[in-house]
This record gives C-alpha cells, sequence and structure tokens, in this order.
C-alpha cells in the first residue's frame, strides 16, 4: 500500500498542475480558436461563420505594418543580440581580471522591466532631449538622429532598446557554454600550436550548438510576445508604425470591442511561434530517440 | 440529521435577512474617473448620495482611458453581476443594450421631464429603442482651438474663423520661429484634430454623413480629399518633437508660450485653470473654423440587477445625476457645461457661457454633432478604423487621394 503510494505521488503531485494547464492553457486555445470564428464583437459570441475574422485581418493595413514590424525586429533583435552576447562572452573568456564585475554590468539590464528601458530609451532617443540635442549642444548643429519619431525607422529604435535589454542575459548564456566547454581538447588544441581565432571556430563554438538553439528560442518568443517594450517606447506609434501583432491584439480587444478580430490575430501570432517552437522540439525529441 | 436541519434553518435564516434587510437604495458605480479634478467631481455625487439616504460602493478602475474599466465590466457580466451603474458613452451604450443587460429607467426620466430640459440629439444616446436606459452627466465640447493670448498680441494675429485664416496665421508664427499648433503625435489627438477640420471644410451634412452614417460616397468625395490635404498643412505646423506626446504637455506649450494654438477639447481648460490662468487675458477660446458643435458626453449607463434596493439606488442615482445641483457642481469642477440646459451658468468661465450657447445655437440649426474620436458617433472597430487611417496619413507622406481610398476599405473591412 505504502509503496503503491510512494510510486503514485509524483502523479498526484503534478496532478493539479497539469488539470490546471490543460484548461488555462490548452482549453483556452480551444476556445479563442473557436471565438475567431465568430462575429464577436464586445462581448463573446458562438455561432460559427466561417474564416470571416481572417479575411478581415490579412486585409488590414494595419495587421501588414504589425506583421512586417514583427519580422524586421524578430530577426534583427536575435541576430544583434545572439552577435554581441557572443562577442562579450568570448571577449570575457579571455581570463581577464575584474570579470565578475563586468559580468554583472552586461546581465544587469535584463534585471530591469521592459517598461523601465523603454522610457529610458525613449528619452534617451527623444530628439528633443537626448542624444540629438546633446550633440548638436556640442556644436554640430547638423547632426539628426530622429529615428524615433520617423515612422520609416522607428521599429528600428525598438531593436536598440531590445537589444541593450537582451544581450547581456545571451551572453550569460553563452559563458556559461564557453566554460561547460571540455579544457583538455582545448589545451591539446593549443599544444598543437592551432590559433586562438580557429580553436574558437573549429572547436568551442560547434560544441556549443544547443547552447545557440536555447538562446535563439527564448530571444524568438521575447521577440513575438513584445508588447511592453514598444508601448513604453514608441507607444505603438508615429501612427502605427511600430505596432507589433501583440499590440495589434491588445488594440482590437479592449479598446476597440473587436474580439473576433482580436482572437483571429492571436490565433496567427500562436501558428508563428509553433512554426518556430516545432521544428525545435523536433530536432529536441529526435536527439534523444538516437 | 443534525447537520441538515442546521444547514437548512441557517439556509432559512439568511434568505430571510437577505429580504428583510432593505437597507436603503444602495448602488454600486464602476468609474474611471480617478484623476484629480475628477476624482472630486465623484466626490460630490457620493455625497449627494449618502445625504439621500443611499448606500454607494465605490468600483474606480484606472487605466487606459476607461480600457481596464470596460475590461472589469466585461468580467463582471459574464459572471451575471453587473454593477448598478457604469460610465459608459455613446453607441457604446446600445452595444450593451443589444447583449440585453441595461435596465429601463424611463420611469425616473420621465418624472424628472429629462425630454425637456437635455438638447434632443443628446438625448437620443440615452435611449435604447425608445426607453432610458443611460443618464447623461456633461457635455464636453471638442472643436475648441485653445490660443496664446500673448503670442497672438505680440504677432498681431486675430483668432482665426476660417481655415484660411488659420493658415495664414500659422504661416506668420512659423515665418517669426514660433511652433504655430501644439500637438500631441497620439493617435486620438490626430483624430480630434482631424475631426475639427472634418467638421469645418465639409459642413456638418458631410460630416454626419461621413462619420455618423458612413455613407462611402461621402468618404471618397473631394471634400475628404480637401480634408486631408488640410490635415497635411496641420502637420507642417507642429513641432518636430510631437511624437508621442501627452495632450496636457501640448497644453502646457501654448500656456508657456512655446506654441500658439492647440486643437482640443474643453478638458484642456481644466489645465489652464489648475495653473491659474484666466480665460480672455492669458488664453483664448473660440471654437475651430466652421459652423457646428461636437459634443463628447459622460454618462451613467443602468445595467440590469435585481433586488429592489439594488433599484431603488439605481432610481435615486438616475435622479440625482441629472438633477441641478450636481449638474452644476460637477462641471464646474470638471471643465465641462451641464447637460441640462436649464442650469444657471452664472458661475461658469466665458468659454464655458461661450460653449452653452453655441450648443443651444446648433441644436436649433440641427449641427449639434457626436464627436467620432471620442467615441460618441461610431462603434469602436469603425472609430478605431478612421483613427488608424487618419493617424497613418498624419505620420508619414501618404497622398490625400491614397488616404480617402484606403478610408473607404477600411471602413468596409470594419464591419
Amino acid at each position: 500500500m505504502l509503496k503503491w503510494f510512494e510510486k503514485q505521488v509524483p502523479k498526484i503531485v503534478l496532478a493539479p498542475s497539469f488539470i490546471a494547464i490543460l484548461l488555462f492553457v490548452y482549453g483556452f486555445i480551444v476556445w479563442t480558436g473557436w471565438v475567431s470564428l465568430t462575429r464577436s464583437r464586445l462581448l463573446p459570441k458562438y455561432d460559427i461563420v466561417g474564416f470571416i475574422q481572417y479575411e478581415r485581418l490579412f486585409d488590414s493595413p494595419r495587421w501588414d505594418t504589425a506583421m512586417s514590424n514583427l519580422f524586421i525586429f524578430g530577426v534583427l533583435f536575435i541576430v544583434i543580440s545572439m552577435f554581441l552576447g557572443l562577442l562579450i562572452a568570448i571577449l570575457l573568456d579571455q581570463k581577464i581580471r575584474v570579470e565578475g564585475v563586468l559580468r554583472t554590468i552586461y546581465l544587469y539590464p535584463m534585471a530591469l522591466s521592459l517598461i523601465v528601458t523603454g522610457t529610458a530609451w525613449k528619452w534617451i532617443l527623444n530628439p528633443g532631449l537626448g542624444i540629438e540635442s546633446v550633440v548638436q549642444g556640442w556644436g554640430f548643429e547638423n547632426f539628426k538622429f530622429d529615428w524615433l519619431i520617423n515612422p520609416d525607422y522607428a521599429i528600428y529604435t525598438v531593436v536598440i532598446a531590445g537589444v541593450w535589454q537582451a544581450s547581456g542575459f545571451v551572453m550569460a548564456l553563452f559563458l556559461a557554454g564557453l566554460r561547460s566547454v571540455d579544457d583538455e581538447v582545448i589545451k591539446a588544441a593549443r599544444v598543437d600550436g592551432i590559433p586562438t581565432t580557429r580553436i574558437y571556430s573549429a572547436i568551442i563554438l560547434p560544441s556549443m550548438a544547443p547552447i545557440f538553439l536555447s538562446a535563439f528560442i527564448v530571444l524568438a518568443h521575447l521577440a513575438i510576445k513584445s508588447f511592453d517594450l514598444v508601448i513604453a517606447l514608441t507607444g505603438g506609434g508615429p501612427g502605427y508604425a511600430t505596432d507589433l501583432p501583440a499590440t495589434y491584439m491588445y488594440a482590437l480587444a479592449f479598446s476597440r470591442g473587436d474580439i473576433g478580430q482580436a482572437a483571429s490575430s492571436a490565433m496567427v501570432m500562436m501558428m508563428v511561434v509553433f512554426a518556430i517552437v516545432v521544428p525545435y522540439l523536433y530536432s529536441e525529441l529526435r536527439a534523444k530517440n538516437d | 440529521m443534525f447537520m441538515k436541519t442546521t444547514l437548512a434553518a441557517t439556509t432559512a435564516a439568511l434568505t430571510i435577512m437577505g429580504t428583510a434587510s432593505f437597507a436603503g437604495p444602495q448602488a454600486e458605480v464602476l468609474h474611471y474617473w480617478t484623476s484629480g479634478g475628477e476624482a472630486k467631481s465623484v466626490a460630490v455625487l457620493q455625497k449627494e448620495f449618502a445625504d439621500n439616504g443611499g448606500t454607494w460602493t465605490d468600483m474606480p478602475v484606472a487605466g487606459g482611458g476607461g480600457d481596464a474599466a470596460m475590461t472589469a465590466l466585461r468580467a463582471r457580466v459574464l459572471s451575471g453581476n453587473a454593477p448598478t451603474a457604469v460610465q459608459l458613452k455613446g453607441p457604446a451604450i446600445q452595444e450593451w443594450y443589444e447583449e440585453g443587460v441595461l435596465a429601463d429607467i424611463s420611469s425616473v426620466a420621465e418624472a424628472n421631464g429629462w425630454a425637456d430640459v437635455l438638447p434632443a440629439n443628446i438625448a437620443s444616446h440615452m435611449k435604447c429603442e425608445g426607453t432610458w436606459c443611460a443618464a447623461p452627466v456633461n457635455v464636453h465640447r471638442v472643436d475648441w482651438i485653445w490660443a496664446s493670448a500673448d503670442i497672438l498680441k505680440a504677432n498681431g494675429i486675430a483668432l482665426p474663423t476660417t481655415w484660411d485664416e488659420f493658415n495664414a496665421a500659422a504661416d506668420k508664427l512659423q515665418a517669426a520661429g514660433i511652433t504655430p499648433l501644439a500637438h500631441g503625435g497620439q493617435s486620438w489627438q490626430d483624430a480630434t484634430v482631424f475631426e475639427a477640420v472634418a467638421l469645418g471644410i465639409g459642413g456638418a451634412d458631410f460630416y454626419k454623413k461621413a462619420f455618423v452614417e458612413l455613407d462611402d460616397a461621402t468618404l471618397t468625395s473631394d471634400t475628404m480629399v480637401a480634408v486631408f490635404d488640410q490635415m497635411r498643412k496641420m502637420r507642417g505646423y507642429v513641432d518636430p518633437n510631437f511624437s508621442g506626446r501627452d495632450w496636457n504637455l501640448a497644453t502646457a506649450m501654448v500656456m508657456n508660450g512655446e506654441a500658439a494654438f492647440q486643437i482640443m477639447g474643453d478638458w484642456a481648460k481644466g489645465e489652464f485653470m489648475a495653473a491659474g490662468k484666466v480665460p480672455g487675458e492669458d488664453f483664448l477660446c473660440i471654437s475651430t473654423p466652421g459652423d457646428g458643435f461636437l459634443y463628447n458626453v459622460d454618462s451613467f449607463a443602468m445595467f440590469d440587477v435585481d433586488g429592489a434596493d439594488k433599484k431603488a439606488g439605481q432610481d435615486l442615482l438616475a435622479k440625482l445625476v441629472v438633477g441641478k445641483t450636481f449638474q452644476k457642481t460637477f462641471n464646474l469642477n470638471k471643465g465641462s457645461i451641464p447637460a441640462r440646459t436649464d442650469v444657471d451658468l452664472a458661475d461658469f468661465d466665458s468659454c464655458a457661457h461661450l460653449s452653452a450657447s453655441d450648443m443651444a445655437a446648433s441644436n436649433d440649426n440641427g449641427s449639434l454633432l457626436p464627436s467620432y474620436a471620442h467615441g460618441m458617433a461610431l462603434r469602436g472597430a469603425q472609430s478605431g478604423a478612421i483613427t488608424d487611417v487618419v493617424t497613418a496619413h498624419f505620420n508619414s507622406d501618404m497622398s490625400s487621394a491614397d488616404a480617402v481610398a484606403m478610408l473607404s476599405k477600411a471602413i468596409k473591412n470594419s464591419m
């Protein structure tokens, strides 16, 4: 009896959270999917009318902007954060003094709320208060840096703030990865007189492939669900030039009473996440089965 | 057995207590008047309600210009436990009525003769298929120009009465190195300027056809192109830093003599007053060029509630909200004017007097119109679609013709 109980303990302990996740995550995904097929406005309705909300969605220029912004922001944010993170990690890995202090400094932005990051960068990038006015104050009258208020470039300011926030975290991931590479191999390579750059490119980095994948997944989902950074930095503006799918969904659901449309945009966002996560899960599971 | 009896007894006792405890009128009020002046205004109502023997349960939900309050309302209605009264306005009232959750307060309205004291257009917002379902609190005028008296005097400029005069004045100011228009680049502020321009250039009938009836021919007309042309001019009159600026900071620019004009509803007056400025001396108010009056009316929608005490509370609240005392004190605090037309305005300032006389005049000639930018004319999906186009045009180099085409398409898509 006791033995049976001991065997069942893990299942019993996990059951509540399993049920909760089943209901509150997967249950509501199904619910959202259902609502996205209805003509719900202010309150959810349950009469299915087909894919009209998706047709409206793909017909909306604002959604187009949001999706292309997500693409620009996602690609640049992930690539630059990974590159900077790796660069800082490699530099820190050179057995330098005060590494602990530097590591903390680089990691620190991650401790800030995105709202704080967004607000601070809003002031830094504001042409009348920040960089532009300071540089002009030094006498460079023609200096211009007005990306924040330029609809064509505003999305890149979101990238700047996002990268500032996330690259320290990526650095920490990579640093841990660098440290976990077998020291003996590196020593052997050094004895053989292989130059450091080649040691990194041919030995250390390839053995860190799983870290790259984890960093990519973390950054990708940060990018897709980005909301607070945009709200704090640009408020989606100028106009709706920096709208992302998450801010679009919020506006439709909570400001405009268009729940059906918001649900369809949420479903599309989820499909984008799936498109990234499923191949990852697949490769992970396959690696374990081998 | 014992357990069962106790349970039954307790239930019975609770039921008796429930019915016997008619503790006077009860009202639970969901609103988003949480900032300084607004909170003070709503406290006036709370006190009056308590003086009449009622118990007020306050449910303020701050944030998002009412978005957070609407989310709370949705949750309450879906769980079958609606508040007694909710701060709602415009077509949103009818939208909730269609969900079948609003109460009928016609008996209060008829007993107090609301139909005789409210302007007909404003009264129509308070009715759901003929029965009264909401009580108006105030009338904000949206199409105002707030001007800096010093700047106009120093540059020898009179208050503009046509858009050509406005453009001429703005060009002159710009040449003198002064920002003509204080503006904040948030989409609702772009929409506020846009509707004032549309009313001025197109006139009342055009405005009504375009933003109340959503007539496609009007939306794609040459007049609409001209409206967007003027918007392009307006874009040139704002300073380069306008992006994302809050409306009260734009008001401060006029106050501090950094900009000449601001186009904003009369809540901007509250900012001037709070800073100790005097209308007519430090700052000037005039309606935007063109005939008409765009109103933004706050109101309380009454939700279906159970229980005699709650119903009594609802009726009392409705009566007090439209009562003369509350209409006067509340609007003195808030900067708007009373919705009922028979309140003595002796204590109000000159801008409020202008607003009240213009409201009466436009009520007579049919140019008293709902503000689309502030959710009075259209439902959220349609007004949002228009605002998207307006703000996209204002913040880019889109041509007026493209904007008009996009407008017509966006309206169709939002249906």
